[in-house]
């Protein structure tokens, strides 16, 4: 086997050198009833071209190897990466090291990790970025974690256009401790019913997501203020941070926590994972954060160098009252989506947003043409929802068009609603095509 | 020692990103607008981001050149106890990067996305298999959302038998993130320590599992390098109060094909695929943590499930014990395309193999160090061993002192203050990829450090020298945090 390097002379030397006859002898200090009673049975060992045969034929049964047009974002986008993006990240010095825990040889890794913080917290417009966590539904479950030992408040809301497998994952994170969650309901216009606040002085925060789950740009001003009359923090959530290349981020709208996806930076979609979780807050709260932090600082000559730093909010040092038990981060999904970044510049992420948004807007105008009813009045980034009959979502199908997200599981009460996406990466004559479809 | 490895090469300095670039370069291949351009609701439009503007050579450079001040598993021995820093194939990379699965959308309806629910399913049945459990989901993102995860089945099950429970046994070797997983589930943890001999013994357990007690948390191999040979009577123990089982499986590198986790009562196991299975750890993650269960506890796993009907397999929702969901999707597939292929590359000789050669290895170090460095347990040890500076000391040389001399060498630091049960832990897990003759520099290279702790203390104070950066102010940056720039 090529990753297993010991000769049979190797073996020998080595064993003598401890004192042991075989190999089994090392094995002998585990119990009899701890054994196993048989070998592990797993498929015939394949080489290298024969695994490259065997993952062909599994990929080759996903959608992408079959010609389909996919509109769907829904928390997953597809935007160009360029090829230095790719070649960057796999960089064996960044992929095959370990976390920075000893920075004279690792600096590589934590000045790309505080560039990351850094173009992240500007692109959030916050004060403070960690250096990741697994993924954006993750991140908004830490961000309440978080806003409760801040506020000391047993409540949270959240609100009804935050994605739904979001909001799931915050139940799971928040049903053991006794937290409660209140959901926020939506407008006709697909937006956060600010009205349906109730009582803020009872909770820790107020969640809203923009772009929201429908798409649709959140005022997240007004809720800001709201939560902050009463006490609550404002946590601006996002599953498409692209749109903050146009529209206005969540720190420059009053959040005191931003979190969310990172995908859309470079990341392939990968079925879901892995992503980036990202996690940015205000400095008066960063003792508060969880997960990892580079900061600056100099060494014994001077220089500037970087090290992973308050560590006193950690595992390692608090255990049981860290203020969480992430370890293992997305740092190389943050690495990545740092080197996207630095490849768009401000100038190409400011026009990089503006085509998003008018394939959408194009998109939206040529289905309204054709009569197909958008229910939501609110501006969209670069997805939004259409309601098209299932018979017409099915036909597109056999037109191998994958026609958006039916909305029905997750929300009973938008029947043959569907949620679309487009993107850069969609050629305008498929838009087209499916317009078309949609007329037939 | 004249010959320095790896620690001579030219290395260039490099500023941050904002300190390069101009105003209007671009490192991006943009679109030709092709559909009409409409304006934005100017009340919602946002100031323009404040990225630098940088040339695709700009950010080429910046890039490659900051990667060369990392040292890495490809770049030589990384010995770091409890890491598990082994050898990451490259044929996994190609794998994970096939088109058809890195583009693939997560909410794809099954009948396009059947081949990545078919890698799944084959995996989950590898694990079970590999483990001795039942079931498996591949949910978790990392060891420690994996913890959680076993965690949350524990306060699920307990929950379901009408009797929520307060506290958790965690022996004082437990990894840290062991203690932060349970508080997350609102159970104390109750410290229990370990014997003379490094390990659990049932009557310190026997003394304080009681009924409000969820169970216990354990690792196996524990983080002595230990196998811990009272866990079946410990695992009855628990057993007979109610109580379950875990297994930090973080050490299972040392026990592949050896040790049915079943058997010995373990309950539910969480793996690291970014140790045991080689993934790359990309320098603090992602890696992919799932969580194995016996067949009782079954129905409390993450949702959704992958199922096979007819043979189509589906993801399935309706578990109405589940804990719920860990992550928006189904889980790090990038990572588990790696772990998947590092196992069918292997089969499951190679495997045991794998973990035999591991375990020889920490072996030789173990014997080849003992008596330079102070050994701990001096007994055979799993797949790793762990010294202290304790014949150090009289010469005001530290642990920390000898791991950052150790750079000099050329070799990553082994991990050092852990497990907090040994002061001045040095932990040193080699892994079953490197051969003897790296084996045999790592020792030589302790021993001259040893031997320089003796003659010229002075050199291990000062070290590193030869890194890109001397010994860094820790205490400065936690005091006044400069966090981004």
């Amino acid at each position: 086997m090529r990753y297993l390097p010991h000769t049979p002379e190797d073996i020998a030397q080595m064993l003598e050198a401890t004192g042991a006859r075989s190999l089994d002898d090392f094995f002998a200090v585990i119990p009899p009833e701890c054994r196993r009673e048989r070998p592990m049975v797993l498929p015939e060992p394949l080489t290298e071209w024969e695994l490259n045969a065997h993952i062909d034929e599994l990929a080759g049964r996903m959608a992408g190897s079959r010609g389909y047009s996919v509109f769907l974002g829904a928390g997953s986008y597809e935007h160009f990466i360029p090829a230095a993006v790719g070649f960057l990240a796999s960089r064996s010095e960044f992929v095959t090291s370990y976390t920075p825990y000893q920075p004279e040889m690792s600096q590589g890794t934590l000045q790309a990790i505080f560039e990351y913080q850094s173009l992240a917290r500007r692109l959030l417009g916050m004060e403070v970025a960690n250096a990741s966590m697994y993924d954006g539904a993750s991140a908004l479950a830490e961000a309440l974690l978080m806003a409760v030992r801040v506020t000391r408040r047993q409540a949270v809301a959240v609100s009804r256009t935050v994605h739904p497998l979001y909001r799931r994952v915050v139940r799971t994170y928040l049903d053991p401790t006794g937290i409660e969650v209140r959901e926020l309901p939506f407008r006709p216009d697909g937006t956060t019913d600010p009205d349906g606040l109730g009582a803020v002085e009872e909770i820790a925060a107020v969640a809203v997501q923009s772009p929201n789950f429908f798409g649709a740009i959140e005022g997240l001003q007004t809720f800001a203020d709201r939560a902050h009359a009463g006490g609550a923090l404002l946590v601006g959530g996002f599953s498409e941070p692209l749109a903050f290349g146009l529209f206005k981020n969540p720190g420059s709208q009053g959040a005191d926590i931003a979190c969310g996806e990172g995908q859309s930076l470079g990341i392939p979609r990968s079925f879901g994972g892995p992503g980036l979780g990202m996690f940015a807050a205000r400095m008066a709260h960063v003792r508060n954060m969880p997960g990892r932090l580079v900061g600056e600082t100099t060494d014994l000559e001077g220089r500037r160098g970087f090290v992973l730093t308050l560590a006193t909010r950690e595992q390692h040092i608090r255990r049981e009252k860290a203020t969480s038990n992430i370890c293992t981060n997305n740092s190389l999904c943050a690495l990545t989506a740092a080197v996207y970044l630095s490849s768009l510049g401000g100038t190409g992420l400011r026009e990089l947003a503006r085509l998003n948004y008018d394939r959408g807007e194009h998109l939206k105008a040529g289905l309204a043409a054709a009569g197909v009813r958008l229910p939501f009045a609110a501006p969209t980034f670069n997805e939004f929802v259409a309601v098209l009959p299932q018979a017409t979502h099915r036909r597109l199908m056999d037109a191998r068009i994958v026609a958006g997200l039916p909305l029905a599981p997750h929300y009973p009460e938008l029947p043959d609603h569907y949620l679309l996406c487009v993107t850069e990466t969609m050629p305008r004559a498929e838009m087209d095509r499916l317009v078309r479809e949609v007329q037939s | 020692m004249t010959e320095f490895l790896g620690t001579t090469g030219l290395v260039l300095n490099e500023p941050l990103l904002w300190e390069r670039g101009r105003k209007g370069r671009s490192g991006f291949s943009l679109p030709r607008p092709d559909v009409e351009r409409r304006e934005p609701p100017a009340e919602l439009v946002g100031e323009a981001p404040d990225v630098p503007d940088l040339s695709e050579v700009d950010v080429v450079r910046h890039y490659v050149r900051l990667s060369t001040w990392n040292f890495s598993v490809d770049t030589g021995m990384y010995p770091l106890g409890s890491c598990t820093m082994k050898y990451n194939p490259k044929t996994n990379e190609r794998q994970a990067a096939h088109p058809g699965f890195a583009g693939a959308h997560p909410l794809l309806p099954a009948e396009l996305c059947q081949g990545a629910l078919q890698l799944y399913a084959a995996l989950e049945c590898i694990l079970a298999e590999i483990t001795g459990l039942d079931a498996v989901s591949l949910q978790p993102g990392a060891g420690a959302h994996g913890e959680l995860a076993g965690m949350l089945v524990f306060h699920a099950h307990h929950k379901h038998q009408g009797r929520p429970r307060s506290k958790i046994i965690v022996p004082d070797t437990a990894h840290g993130t062991n203690p932060a997983s349970a508080a997350l589930c609102g159970y104390a943890s109750v410290p229990v320590k370990s014997s003379e001999r490094g390990v659990l013994a049932p009557e310190m357990v026997a003394a304080v599992m009681d009924e409000d007690t969820a169970g216990i948390m354990v690792t196996n191999p524990n983080t002595l390098g230990l196998f811990e040979e009272n866990i079946k009577a410990v695992a009855d123990i628990v057993h007979a109060k109610g109580g379950l089982v875990y297994g930090d499986g973080a050490n299972m590198n040392a026990v592949l094909g050896k040790v049915d986790m079943g058997r010995i009562g373990i309950d539910v196991l969480h793996l690291n695929l970014h140790k045991t299975f080689s993934t790359p750890h990309g320098g603090g993650g992602p890696g992919a943590g799932p969580v194995c269960v016996r067949k009782h506890l079954e129905p409390f796993l993450p949702v959704p499930r992958v199922v096979v009907e007819n043979g189509v397999f589906r993801l399935r929702e309706d578990y109405p014990l589940s804990i719920g969901k860990l992550q928006a999707f189904w889980g790090n597939m990038g990572i588990l395309i790696r772990a998947y292929s590092y196992i069918m590359s292997l089969g499951a000789k190679n495997l045991e193999r794998a973990s035999e050669l591991a375990v020889l290895n920490a072996n030789y170090i173990k014997e080849r160090l003992k008596g330079t460095y102070q050994l701990e347990h001096d007994r055979i040890c799993m797949h790793e061993c762990v010294f202290s500076d304790k014949l150090q000391q009289a010469h005001k040389v530290s642990t920390l002192d000898i791991a950052k001399r150790l750079m000099d060498y050329g070799f990553h630091p082994p991990t050092i203050y852990f497990p907090l049960v040994v002061p001045g832990a040095i932990m040193i897990e080699p892994t079953e990829t490197e051969p003897k003759e790296n084996l045999d520099l790592f020792v030589a290279s302790m021993k001259a450090i040893a031997a320089e702790a003796r003659d010229n203390p002075e050199a291990l104070h000062q070290a590193p020298t030869r890194c890109k950066r001397r010994r860094l102010d820790e205490t400065t940056a936690a005091r006044k945090p400069c966090l981004s720039g």
